[in-house]
């Protein structure tokens, strides 16, 4: 072979690694991507060392701290365990967001209409079923057009987000709105509120519960078996004798259902009022978060505490160094951007020209 | 004599991992000359022809044109070579006209009114009939297949490389096709049929370059040959392979299959009419060029096709019938029918290549047992015992399988489906990419299910092993049965013709 006419490199698929040396390899795209986090801190004129510290400080060094950072990471968690069975049927679940806001919805009208005829924990109760449900169906729409018809998922559940942002923005401008003209719904009652533990809103521990449930239901049901099946190929379930455009439906309730319960604990937990901002991001953060963790239930705890320390430390870090807070952000782009590249080397290798025949032999 | 070829191949070898797809392989192709390379699939034609047009790079080997050498590393660098492709699949953007289409890429001004001149001006120089302001999606089969021609010349290609294109034509589109071939062969282009249809080659082709099995067999001359000559080389000559073939004593009808049609989506018959019975204790072999209907034949069979007419039974032992078309392949286990089926496509339907063993033994299983929950036992068991009495090479039953080797993959795949115990057990290309013990391996598998009492379907591409194992041969060609002959008593020659219709009565009267 002509080695002038070759490219300089190529790419070729690597064996196998072995599991030590994989998280070796994402454990090292994490220090990769603090490192090139560096830089923005540099452009902005902070030592690095000092902006990670303030960081740190600003999310964990008190309790106050932390439970602020808890009440980022508890949509999070959730959100990314609802995305978690779309992704591995491959189904581009990017509707979160919309769920979210449509199980809020559902849990607002009974915060605003039944706060003084139900009871505290009844009431709760039927917001958190009327939520799942609401953002169950929500997420069904989507599903069963690409189920039936084969339609573009990605596009599809993208679009519906802005649909229950509107419905939201109109139900502040007009039937639900509080005082007239303040464009606001009124905060709930106490009894419509979620009670707190450990001083955290009570929505950790649903979470924590979440995390198990999804990860028995991924690993050990024949619906999550289904769900993998599917993923991996659509033509080996119909082997299997699988129904592959229910399977995607129920799939996808489920996975609103458990967004709609995030929205739910949103309202009630945290904001205590409906407004049109109110998934706030979440339902795309998440997608990072349970990209991040590969799926796994447990690993999700860890990276959205991560991504929540890098937000409420921003937020120190603008009060204090007066960084932009939005370097939090740059910082999470960096790291998925790294943690994917990742995924990237451990699948592949790259042989550069010349070193090929020496590769061979050996 | 060397600057008479257009192009040289010379010592072309191309590996796929273990694969050698091409090996060794030489080919002239001159201008003012048709040629036709022929071969069954597999067979590494496309392959070759990849190297021409900038896709693969080739391992070994040099290629030279008009006596220089070339090398050719991108589509955009054989077009400045003059070597145009034109793909069995149409690489077209479907809402874009057929000028649109053509321009996409060039990086010359855009110019539609131009460039339209210059398109109408190329099809009546040879013959084409587009209209370059029609959209693509508005266009047939053989329309777009015009536009891919043209948009080669227009890129001023002189070399033109084109990959069955035959395969979606009807005969009348076939003419013309023929015709403007010709017409460019005049204008002093060198051309290129990929094809392994006897008929249409000994119709254009000036020269006819064979190979089998990734080798280079020969090239001849179009009118120093016949049909006959090129079957010979095309299939080669049989081959000793002693598998055993023992008989089962009393063979009983057990799956029956009656005029069965399939359509796929574009509306082009895959099968026609195709009718047969598969007995007990024998192995059916089908034999055809591949994409004469197999695949679908086997997934309509197992409820995974869309069936436009026809009937599939299954007699169960009570002789009672049990009708399989309509049934889903949940259904057709729910009737109490013992299918097994071993795709062609072993990691992107039989298996699930990102599981373990025992996940894919599930796959047969998994709906077994009350609750929500996976029974893993049994299927654990059974991926041992698989690993056990096949030899399956792998680090573990969790292990995933898409890591594997093609030939454990395989065993894995056979392992489960043969676990039941089927009644009816289909095989498609069940040794395609395996090693010589491994395809062993496989033919005993299948023999010992057919002295079980199973009527075992085997789909194959290797006549040496259809004559040495199957008792019956099923011969398919275009999605027609071209007869049903003994394995016996069958020959090579006999069957290749078989499989390009001649010899059926279609092609008797030539």
């Amino acid at each position: 072979m002509n080695d002038v006419k070759t490219p300089l490199f190529r790419l070729a698929k690597r064996d196998e690694l072995g599991r030590g040396k994989v998280w070796a390899i994402r454990a090292g795209s994490i220090i990769v991507a603090l490192i090139l986090g560096c830089i923005p801190m540099l452009l902005t004129g902070n030592s690095p060392a000092e902006a990670y510290g303030v960081i740190l400080q600003g999310s964990l060094s008190r309790p106050i701290y932390i439970k602020q950072t808890v009440k980022i990471a508890i949509p999070l968690l959730g959100c990314a365990l609802a995305i978690a069975p779309c992704f591995k049927m491959r189904f581009w679940n990017i509707g979160a967001e919309g769920q979210i806001t449509m199980g809020a919805v559902a849990a607002t009208f009974f915060a605003l209409n039944f706060a003084k005829t139900i009871p505290h924990v009844p009431l709760l109760a039927i917001m958190f079923i009327s939520a799942a449900i609401f953002g169950g169906l929500w997420a069904l729409i989507p599903a069963f057009f690409k189920a039936k018809w084969n339609t573009n998922e990605t596009l599809f559940t993208l679009m519906m987000n802005y649909i229950a942002i509107g419905i939201v923005a109109y139900l502040q401008g007009g039937p639900w709105e509080g005082r007239k003209g303040s464009q606001l719904i009124p905060m709930f009652q106490d009894s419509a509120r979620l009670p707190t533990v450990l001083g955290v809103h009570c929505g950790w521990i649903i979470v924590l519960l979440l995390v198990i449930a999804m990860y028995l239901y991924m690993n050990k049901t024949k619906q999550g078996f289904e769900i993998a099946v599917v993923g991996d190929s659509v033509n080996t379930a119909r082997y299997a004798g699988m129904n592959v455009g229910w399977v995607i439906m129920r799939t996808m309730f489920i996975s609103g259902a458990i967004s709609g319960v995030v929205g739910f604990m949103i309202v009630s937990g945290a904001n205590f009022t409906l407004y049109k901002g109110v998934a706030n991001g979440v339902g795309f953060t998440s997608i990072t978060v349970a990209w991040l963790s590969q799926l796994n239930s447990f690993a999700m705890i860890a990276i959205s505490m991560m991504l929540a320390v890098l937000e409420k430390g921003a937020n120190t870090l603008q009060t204090r160094l007066q960084v932009p807070a939005s370097i939090a952000d740059i910082i999470t782009g960096i790291l998925l951007f790294c943690m994917l590249a990742s995924e990237f080397f451990i699948n592949y290798r790259l042989i550069f020209r010349g070193r090929e025949k020496k590769e061979v032999e050996a | 004599m060397e600057n008479n070829y257009a192009i040289e191949m010379k010592g072309i070898t191309k590996r796929f991992g273990q694969v050698v797809a091409n090996d060794n392989i030489n080919l002239s192709i001159r201008r003012g000359e048709i040629l036709a390379l022929l071969g069954e699939n597999g067979s590494g034609k496309t392959t070759l022809m990849n190297m021409l047009s900038g896709i693969y790079q080739p391992d070994e080997g040099e290629i030279y044109k008009d006596g220089s050498q070339i090398y050719i590393h991108s589509p955009r660098e054989a077009y400045e070579h003059g070597i145009g492709m034109i793909h069995q699949h149409y690489k077209l953007i479907e809402v874009f006209t057929a000028a649109q289409n053509i321009l996409l890429g060039l990086d010359e001004k855009l110019d539609i009114k131009g460039a339209n001149l210059k398109v109408k001006n190329i099809c009546s120089r040879y013959g084409f009939d587009i209209d370059p302001t029609m959209k693509v999606y508005d266009m047939s089969v053989s329309q777009k297949q015009t536009v891919e021609i043209v948009k080669v010349l227009y890129r001023g290609a002189d070399i033109l490389i084109l990959d069955e294109p035959t395969a979606v034509l009807t005969p009348q589109e076939t003419e013309t096709l023929f015709d403007v071939l010709r017409n460019m062969k005049r204008d002093g282009k060198a051309i290129v049929i990929i094809t392994h249809k006897l008929n249409e080659v000994m119709e254009v082709s000036d020269k006819v370059a064979v190979l089998r099995k990734g080798e280079y067999i020969g090239t001849v001359e179009t009118k120093d040959t016949s049909p006959q000559a090129l079957t010979d080389m095309m299939v080669g000559h049989a081959v000793a392979l002693n598998i055993d073939r023992p008989k089962y004593d009393n063979p009983q009808k057990k799956l029956v299959v009656e005029k069965l049609t399939c359509v796929d989506e574009e509306g082009i018959t895959k099968l026609d009419h195709v009718s047969f019975e598969a007995r007990t204790g024998e192995i059916l072999g089908v034999a055809g060029i591949s994409g004469s209907g197999q695949k679908e034949l086997l997934e309509a069979i197992a409820g995974l096709y869309p069936v436009k007419e026809g009937s599939v039974r299954v007699v169960n032992d009570d002789g009672s019938e049990t009708e399989l078309v309509g049934k889903t392949p949940r259904k057709i286990r729910e009737a109490g029918v013992g299918m097994a089926f071993v795709p062609e496509d072993r990691l992107g339907m039989g298996l699930v290549g990102s599981m373990g063993m025992t996940g894919n033994m599930l796959l047969r299983s998994w709906k077994k047992g009350k609750g929500a929950f996976l029974k893993t036992k049994e299927p654990e068991n059974l991926a041992n015992k698989v690993m056990d009495e096949l030899e399956v090479v792998t680090p573990g039953v969790d292990f995933p399988v898409r890591k594997l080797s093609g030939g454990n993959v395989q065993k894995v795949l056979v392992g489960r489906e043969i676990s039941n115990e089927p009644s009816v057990l289909m095989t498609a290309y069940a040794v395609r990419g395996l090693d010589i013990n491994t395809s062993y391996t496989i033919y005993n598998l299948l023999t010992e299910q057919k002295m079980k009492g199973a009527a075992v379907v085997y789909v194959g591409e290797d006549l040496d092993v259809l004559l040495e194992l199957a008792d019956r041969i099923l011969v398919l060609c275009g999605g027609r049965v071209s007869g049903i002959v003994d394995g016996e008593k069958a020959t090579k020659e006999e069957i290749g013709l078989m499989m390009t219709q001649i010899g059926s009565e279609e092609g008797a009267n030539e």
